[in-house]
């Protein structure tokens, strides 16, 4: 096996840097470390962080990882930290084709991290950050007891996904209480676009009907919240009855969650984007005639989806170099749209040849989402044999059900949107005047896991200490799940 | 770097020691739950832990596959494929749980509320063993008995007027430090020798040697664990008895009629010759399904028992595994005629899901 000295490495880092600048790429600094595949693991448990706060799903995260590398399933080669300077761990027995190809796929996600518009809120600190967090709550671990905080701990990773990832682009001002809230007046008289038409557009009776009303409004509090809001956590923190140290904790759940946020968002981009820079910088500078085999077999394995499932790695690979292709030979725009003869489009190419400037503008402001929804065209599903599955209740199977692109894609973008997560907002926290919590899952066409809500409403419950509703849909009808501390109610709503 | 997985890890363990030990009727039911690996070592499949969260009902939820079929075409299977984001996920595959034997018992212990087997010594042969029970006036820093220390120091100042009543100050100076420091004695070797007897006479069945088979597992999992030298015998019986090694022991299947004397006999002639119960500490283990043909029999047993066995061995056990054919009388008789001996044991085991209560039936007297 190689050892590789720090010197060694650093030559590498230095060759493969000086490509990626040559190419347009603008990394973050990024510090390279050697590590051997048990400290490896141990990172990737806590997703490349020296430290995190103590808890059993790390141990749990990480006898997984430990197995599957025991076994030969899964190996990691490389691991990249969002922060600035990014931090890059590199497997000791990564073969010296291995290294080239790791740093350069390393830099390109460290450029994707320094360029793409969704990390422009993340914490650059963040390995400082986890590590005060670590400290803050081993310091409530001393002080309330290990049980205590761990059973906290489960609750708050159990609504660690119920944040408004899109809030950290509304500048807001500060917040407003709710009595602090003026109720809009209501125009009493309607607009009367000529003096003569008063009497007819506001009769009497309407000037009284409106001033009841208006009246009446004023009368009835306003909604709490004003409205929905989809960031459950930060309204536990706010107006959930907790100690000090459980908020404090709970903002540390939250503050994490929006920091992993934009990743998990950009995850098929990121990884396919550093793919396809791996490769680029490889053929095109690094690659010595000896290494070519050995090269070809990495990056297909890099590439490989088992039989009828899809590689995020490969999709988002496969993605950049269409778009590259697309803009190059400039198959985009109304007169590509317009022509069906196949065989004027297989020979389409105007050379344009601003594919690379193409992808460099998508990499800025795209996530998975608009990216998915934008550049997968009916061509490349058909290309690379896209389909839909669903379970069949009645042979027990997943089976392929449409190949149709237009039903690949929704199902993709269903899949991506809010990281394929359930849509839950906080609709009323006094609901029926009682201080009740009744939250809303904005159903878009696939139900609840039933079970799981049901013990997720429990967590809720010990949060907010009242009884806990969620409105959703199944089976087409709507129903609210209910825990009031005690049992669950399942209530058909009209 | 200094990592702190070791102590995520080892809470992650706790835990799933804790499941085991919730589930623990289902293990010591379910065999092919626990695969021993190499020495002292079991592995047990576990599911993921989850901490529950809003999610989609992956069933209905679907996903984007590629590659070739025609609509139809089945891509996985329900159970196994959770249809996960993308459909890229691996496999949510089990996690297997390595617990060493000696975890195994502490589980066993906690569970069961066993009373620990009190090895009742031979003291033939001895070893050094050594404690830390003694004082010392010199010793590593890292042994200093720290209420030692500033006794003596607060003697010391007491009968040098040094001791203010006011300003209670102790401190300790080089002559007052104490250490912890160890003193060997010798300590008996207890000896133990398991015997099993079974019943291989036409009635007895796969799945009732199964039972036996699961039941041996967590008896010797439990007396090794109490003596540091044990030894085990088995012996099949169907009208006549012989000695046999493991693999024959749970795998032979014999016709023919039942006389559970032959058994007894052979068991003793193997205690008397090789395993003199002055020396021995011995635990009989018989499984049958209760049905001895020959009417005279059971009365050869129940004098055997009286005058040999519960005598001298430490317990004797007898769990009457039901068959096809239904269940005997046997256990009937030794109940009403020895019923009172605190070294036997009976137990009826009518299920694979009976085996827990039986071994703790078994064990649970701490003999």
């Amino acid at each position: 096996m190689v050892r590789w000295t720090h010197d060694q490495i650093q030559d590498v880092v230095q060759e493969v840097y000086e490509y990626v600048l040559q190419e347009g790429l603008d990394p973050l600094e990024t510090v390279f470390e050697i590590v051997d595949y048990e400290t490896m693991n141990e990172l990737a448990a806590y997703a490349g962080f020296p430290k995190r706060y103590p808890h059993w799903s790390f141990g749990m995260e990480y006898e997984y990882i430990r197995q599957s590398y025991r076994y030969g399933l899964h190996r990691i080669y490389e691991m990249v930290v969002n922060n600035d300077p990014a931090y890059a761990y590199l497997l000791e027995s990564n073969t010296w084709v291995d290294q080239k190809m790791v740093i350069a796929h390393v830099f390109a996600h460290s450029d994707f991290f320094k360029n793409n518009a969704w990390f422009s809120k993340t914490n650059r600190k963040m390995i400082d950050t986890m590590a005060n967090h670590e400290a803050t709550i081993q310091t409530y671990i001393e002080r309330y007891g290990p049980e205590e905080v761990e059973s906290f701990l489960d609750i708050c990773l159990s609504l660690e996904d119920l944040i408004d990832f899109h809030s950290l682009f509304i500048p807001r001002k500060s917040r407003q209480k709710p009595e602090e809230v003026q109720p809009r007046p209501t125009p009493v008289k309607l607009k009367v676009p000529r003096p003569y038409l008063d009497p007819y557009i506001n009769p009497p009776e309407f000037i009284e009907a409106q001033k009841q009303q208006h009246e009446k409004k004023r009368q009835t509090p306003p909604p709490f919240p004003i409205a929905p809001e989809k960031d459950v956590l930060l309204f536990l923190i706010e107006h959930a009855p907790l100690e000090n140290w459980q908020k404090v904790i709970l903002s540390i759940m939250r503050d994490e969650s929006y920091y992993f946020a934009p990743q998990r968002a950009t995850q098929v981009m990121n990884e396919g984007w550093a793919t396809f820079w791996h490769s680029r910088i490889m053929t095109r500078y690094l690659l010595k005639d000896s290494e070519v085999i050995e090269y070809a077999d990495k990056h297909s394995g890099v590439l490989a989806a088992p039989p009828h499932r899809l590689n995020p790695y490969k999709l988002g690979y496969a993605l950049w170099k269409d778009i590259e292709e697309r803009w190059n030979k400039g198959r985009f725009g109304p007169e590509w749209e317009a022509c069906d003869d196949m065989k004027v489009k297989t020979q389409w190419d105007r050379k344009l040849g601003l594919g690379l400037q193409k992808i460099f503008e998508v990499r800025r402001f795209a996530n998975d989402l608009t990216f998915i929804d934008q550049f997968l065209t009916e061509e490349f599903c058909n290309r690379h044999k896209l389909f839909v599955y669903q379970y069949n209740r009645e042979t027990g199977y997943y089976e392929i059900k449409d190949r149709d692109y237009r039903k690949v894609k929704q199902q993709l973008l269903l899949q991506l949107t809010n990281f394929g997560k359930p849509i839950i907002y906080v609709q009323d926290g006094n609901y029926k005047n009682r201080g009740e919590l009744y939250l809303k899952h904005k159903h878009e066409g696939v139900d609840l896991d039933i079970p799981y809500a049901k013990e997720t409403l429990k967590h809720i419950y010990a949060l907010w200490k009242r009884p806990v509703h969620l409105e959703t849909v199944l089976q087409n009808r709507r129903r609210v799940l209910t825990y009031d501390g005690g049992s669950h109610l399942e209530v058909q709503m009209a | 770097m200094a990592l702190q997985i070791e102590r995520d890890y080892q809470r992650f363990r706790e835990i799933v020691k804790g499941k085991i030990r919730e589930n623990l009727r289902k293990y010591m039911s379910h065999g092919e739950i626990l695969v021993p690996r190499g020495r002292g070592v079991v592995s047990i499949p576990l599911p993921r832990i989850e901490i529950p969260h809003f999610r989609f009902d992956t069933r209905k939820m679907g996903g984007v596959g590629q590659g070739e079929g025609e609509v139809g075409t089945p891509v996985g299977v329900g159970e196994v494929e959770g249809g996960s984001a993308a459909g890229d996920q691996p496999g949510e595959h089990l996690l297997e749980v390595e617990l060493t034997f000696e975890e195994l018992v502490q589980i066993l212990a906690e569970d069961l509320e066993l009373p620990r087997i009190v090895p009742k010594g031979k003291e033939d042969i001895y070893v050094e063993k050594e404690r830390y029970t003694g004082i010392a006036r010199s010793g590593p820093e890292s042994l200093r008995h720290f209420k030692r220390t500033y006794k003596e120091a607060l003697k010391r100042q007491l009968i040098a007027g040094l001791y203010d009543f006011e300003n209670p100050i102790v401190v300790p100076i080089r002559e007052d430090r104490r250490y912890r420091s160890w003193k060997v004695r010798l300590v008996p070797i207890a000896k133990a020798v398991i015997l099993y007897m079974m019943d291989v006479s036409g009635s007895m069945g796969p799945e009732q040697k199964e039972i036996v088979r699961l039941e041996s597992f967590w008896i010797d999992l439990w007396i090794r664990h109490h003596y540091k030298r044990t030894e085990t015998c088995y012996i099949v019986h169907d009208a006549a008895a012989k000695e046999v090694d493991r693999e024959t022991f749970f795998r032979l299947r014999e016709g023919g009629g039942t006389r559970i004397s032959s058994a007894y006999k052979l068991g003793w002639e193997i205690i008397r010759e090789r395993f003199p119960p002055d020396e021995w500490n011995i635990y009989v283990f018989q499984f049958s399904d209760g049905d001895n043909w020959d009417g005279g029999d059971t009365e050869t047993c129940i004098k055997l028992l009286r005058e040999h066995y519960l005598p001298n061995v430490n317990l004797f056990c007898y769990g009457q595994v039901k068959s096809a054919y239904g269940s005997g009388d046997f256990i009937y008789h030794l109940e009403r005629h020895l019923g009172r001996a605190e070294n036997l044991i009976l137990s009826r085991i009518n299920s694979k899901e009976e085996i827990y209560d039986s071994i703790k039936a078994f064990l649970g007297k701490g003999k």
